[in-house]
């Protein structure tokens, strides 16, 4: 069937079978394949995206259903050829080695950065009523769906708090 | 200088922003074809029947392969001819490739997969370690065995003895990118294909005799992998080589990736071990003798195990000199995935059996185990020790013709080509009669001793748990001594091609492939070291079996000091030619040319890199160059157990202490110091990387990551909702790693050490302070079996209890 998405700010046409996942419309029929497919069962986190902000397993939803949704995909993570702030600190503080993993880690890491700031709970918040720092126990609860094999979680944590702790206005280098 | 600096991975900005491509992101070319396994649902049998009419009419199905319907035989072992690519009748596992579907999706391919209808006459499944050793089911004609001095007299005669028994399960590497391959024919009958390898040679070799092509008329192209850890040195040749022969039999492209679940099923892992050891010490806990029995369950073919097990073997002494050991290694033939390399190759294995040894004779005798460890050392390197004697390769050695169709860049192929052992060394030699002249982990253990407050804090967590009823906590120490070369000696070169382009840029092209580990990046500094120019200037190119031809494996930890050796030759050939011409047109010595900063000066001149390859060009001098690097002093004896297999050792050592629940078994690392040598470090933020990375993936081996094969023999444990590797919140909470940093005394690559599988090795001081947080529990020895999951530290505590 007919299905029109909004990835990346673009519109995208897409004839898909209505039980192709948004993962598998985005790799194998969008040209899109930042988005990785590790083990296509909602374990491992590295297809997650962003659909309307709120960061998702792409394997385990259908294409059809985000016809009105804003998809956000790796690829959309920078602004031109200019990194996001979370971008550049995944290289500087190497939250990778095989990077097969980085695409989920990162739209990930962009959604959570969010929820916290809009003060959603993770299962370590101790205080429900006020507003709790991201600590490093935060972060890497909140991170807990995106695993990394090559363990680089230390890199990880660093890059997101750089990005959690960086001025909103900090411009950054070229991709 | 850019060797030693901490620059970031070569492809972090395309990681970043998701362009980097894996193989399964190749762009398919027009008309591409999916494939799929049909496999076997039973452990072991033969086929009576296989009725594939409905894979045949499955929609989008263009063709399905049996082995009867392979135009030649197809093999897929690394070395041992044991792995038809489809099975030729006899079922050896659960989830063994029983025919090929080629169809027009993935998705196509594998519904159609599970249409086949094959019948099989079940046999009992050899499964367990007894019933591989009541069938004699095993690799080899008996087992390996090693000695050094009398071990059973020894130990008869020492003050103190202790026996024990340690089971460790496997591990399944789990590296993110499942194993995939593009095989895509070309004109002329050649084949080109994409892998997600180790060793693109071995992909090469294994489509060439499939096919019944010379090795020349297959290329084979890497360009990184989501993740290796030795799962991908040999268990990509299956996916290629059915990639290669639809490809060839249908002149379209041909791509395979397995679904994660088909990828554990059908792959596989590292070895599981059970290790018996018996010890005799004195009242101090030196050990006079020791006498091991290693069993691992190697599955259904050979791959790669009778290395892994040499492995094993080579390191059961792990960092402490043995007087007299006698070490049994047997290896034995299941109905299970073929196990094979993962990172350490045996050696954790090995370790693992000695280093609970030594925490047995310490709670025996009341001792500190740090103590314990030490007084076993082997002797330290000697002040001003310039590393090893080189050591004459044995003249007159003896070279045997190779069977014509032997698999010689795998480790699978098992025998080396045979040569004269050089005479076993004696002072402070290892079991295998190698004398150690590099050891360093005295000076590594005292500073890390001091740097983890070890001694305050082992006071302070014996009077907690004095006072604490239900949780407990637990600090343990444990080195690493690991050799740092391939065991099948050949297999210790390398090659490197190098351009330099008239505009000054620099093409690298080697042996060794990518898969984050940095490698790339390593011997792109050491590049532009030579150069003396921005390693930005180096262009890095994903390796090709074109440009680089007859390499080995990206494993054993030598990718840097093999690769980065040889491109360093073959730069330092380009530069002369350089130096050469430009002395010649300064009318000056061409070693007085000094190149540095971007920039060459020359004759009292300074100018840019590029202009001086402009100049070059234009004097008809060849910018383009091979290096090629052998290691030297290598001469072992796998049957005797005897010689020089290693070229140094690279040492590690860490401090885990961690905390039990002991109502639920549940535990937690809390925090972890580790002091690791990497030698005179190319990239010390890249080795950080891995040594935490390792470190973790050590740990979970140990602790979380478990293996369940049901009494039919099917592995119950084959996707993340059921196999639990370490997620963010698993790593220590608190986690301080340096590095030695003190140059290698062996002649490595400017003199830094292989660094990929040693620290995976420090994992193991977190199963050590489990241990020892169960023996908090009561007088009684806890006997904790490896993976610590809750439920064996909730057992172990019940026994340290009595």
């Amino acid at each position: 069937m007919q299905v029109s998405l909004d990835i990346n700010g673009a519109s995208v046409a897409l004839d898909l079978d209505a039980r192709t996942t948004l993962l598998d419309a985005l790799r194998n029929h969008a040209g899109l394949t930042g988005s990785k497919k590790g083990c296509d069962h909602g374990q491992c986190g590295a297809c997650t995206v962003m659909v309307n902000g709120r960061r998702i397993n792409s394997c385990l939803t259908l294409a059809v259903m985000h016809e009105d949704d804003e998809i956000t995909t790796v690829e959309g993570l920078a602004e031109g050829n200019t990194l996001s702030p979370l971008q550049r600190a995944f290289i500087s503080h190497d939250g990778f080695q095989c990077g097969y993993c980085t695409p989920g880690q990162l739209c990930s890491a962009t959604a959570m950065l969010d929820e916290a700031a809009k003060g959603w709970p993770s299962n370590v918040t101790a205080d429900l009523e006020n507003a709790t720092p991201l600590t490093d126990e935060e972060i890497s609860e909140r991170m807990s769906g995106n695993i990394c094999r090559c363990s680089c979680y230390p890199g990880i944590v660093e890059a997101i708090r750089e990005a959690a702790d960086a001025p909103a206005q900090k411009t950054g280098a070229e991709a | 200088m850019s060797v030693g600096k901490a620059l970031p991975h070569d492809s972090g900005p395309l990681h970043v922003s998701g362009q980097a491509r894996y193989v399964d992101d190749i762009p398919a070319p027009a008309g591409a074809l999916h494939l799929a396994f049909g496999l076997s649902h039973v452990a072991r049998g033969r086929i009576t029947k296989m009725d594939l009419d409905a894979v045949r009419a499955a929609p989008g199905v263009v063709m399905v392969l049996t082995a009867a319907d392979l135009p030649r035989p197809v093999d897929v072992a690394p070395g041992a001819h044991d792995e038809p690519l489809l099975s030729d009748k006899a079922v050896h596992f659960i989830g063994q490739p029983l025919f090929l579907v080629v169809a027009e999706s993935h998705l196509e391919a594998r519904k159609a997969a599970r249409l086949g209808r094959v019948e099989i006459a079940e046999e009992p499944p050899i499964l367990t370690i007894e019933q591989a050793l009541e069938a004699d089911s095993r690799f080899e004609d008996g087992p390996r065995v090693w000695t050094k001095g009398d071990a059973s007299g020894a130990i008869m005669g020492a003050p103190h003895r202790l026996q024990g028994r340690i089971e460790m399960g496997g591990q399944e590497h789990f590296y993110l990118e499942g194993q995939a391959a593009l095989a895509s024919p070309q004109e002329d009958g050649g084949m080109h294909v994409a892998s997600s390898t180790q060793h693109p040679t071995e992909i090469q070799h294994k489509v060439a005799d499939a096919l019944g092509l010379p090795m020349a008329a297959v290329r084979v192209e890497t360009r990184r992998l989501g993740g290796g850890f030795g799962g991908k040195e040999s268990q990509g040749n299956a996916l290629a080589v059915s990639c290669a022969i639809a490809a060839h039999l249908t002149g379209r492209s041909c791509r395979m990736r397995y679904d994660r679940d088909d990828d554990m099923i059908v792959t596989g892992k590292r070895h599981d071990f059970r290790i018996d050891w018996e010890v005799g010490f004195d009242g101090e806990g030196r050990i006079e003798g020791l006498d091991v029995t290693q069993y691992a369950r190697c599955g259904w073919s050979q791959d790669l195990s009778l290395a892994v097990a040499d492995r094993a073997m080579l390191h059961a002494d792990n960092a402490y000199l043995l007087p007299s050991a006698r070490i049994t290694s047997h290896r034995l033939k299941t109905n299970m995935q073929s196990a094979t390399a993962f990172r350490g190759f045996g050696g954790p294995q090995g370790v693992l059996g000695i280093e609970a040894a030594l925490d047995r004779i310490a709670r025996h005798l009341g001792l500190d185990p740090v103590e314990v460890r030490r007084r076993n050392y082997y002797a330290p390197m000697t002040e001003g020790e310039q590393g090893h004697p080189h050591l004459e390769v044995a003249p007159g050695e003896t070279w045997q013709e190779a069977p014509e169709d032997s698999d010689l860049a795998s480790r699978g192929s098992g025998e080396d080509l045979p040569r004269e052992p050089v005479a076993p060394a004696t002072r402070n030699a290892t079991p295998y009669g190698m004398e150690v002249t590099d050891f360093v982990l005295h000076g590594m253990t005292d500073r890390l001793l001091e740097t983890s407050d070890y001694a305050a804090r082992r006071a302070e967590i014996t009077e907690w748990n004095a006072g604490s009823p239900v949780l407990k906590r637990g600090i343990a120490f444990s080195p690493v001594k690991f050799g740092i070369s391939f065991t099948l000696t050949h297999l210790n070169q390398a090659g490197a091609l190098v351009h330099v382009y008239q505009d000054g840029s620099i093409h690298l092209n080697h042996g060794g492939t990518e898969m984050g580990q940095g490698l790339f990046r390593k011997v792109s500094q050491v590049a532009a070291e030579v150069f003396g120019v921005d390693p930005a200037r180096v262009r890095i190119t994903a390796t090709d079996t074109q440009k680089v031809p007859n390499t080995s494996a990206t494993a054993a930890s030598s990718g840097s000091d093999l690769n980065g050796m040889a491109a360093k030759a073959a730069c330092e050939a380009i530069r002369g030619r350089m130096a050469e011409a430009l002395a010649s047109l300064h009318q000056c010595e061409a070693r007085a040319v000094r190149f540095a900063e971007d920039h060459v000066e020359v004759g009292g001149d300074r100018i840019s890199f590029a202009r001086a390859a402009q100049i070059a060009y234009e004097a008809r001098v060849s910018l383009s160059a091979t290096g090629f690097y052998k290691v030297p002093d290598l001469s072992w004896d796998r049957i005797k157990g005897q010689g020089r297999p290693f070229f140094y050792f690279a040492h590690g050592a860490a401090v885990t202490e961690v905390a039990i629940d002991t109502l639920t078994g549940e535990n937690r690392i809390l925090r972890c110091d580790i002091l690791h040598d990497a030698g005179r470090s190319l990239n010390p933020a890249l080795d950080i990387g891995q040594i935490e990375g390792g470190y973790v993936q050590g740990a979970g081996w140990l602790t979380t990551e478990e293996l369940v094969w049901d009494e039919r023999g099917a592995l119950k444990t084959h996707a993340p909702s059921t196999y639990k590797i370490p997620a963010c919140s698993d790593r220590p909470r608190d986690f301080r790693v340096a590095l030695w940093d003190q140059p290698n005394p062996a002649a490595s690559i400017y003199r830094s050490k292989a660094v990929g599988e040693p620290p995976f090795m420090l994992g193991i001081s977190a199963f050590l302070a489990l241990s020892d947080a169960c023996a908090a529990c009561g007088p009684a020895e806890p006997a904790l079996d490896a993976p610590a999951t809750p439920e064996r530290v909730l057992a172990a505590v019940r026994r340290a209890r009595g």
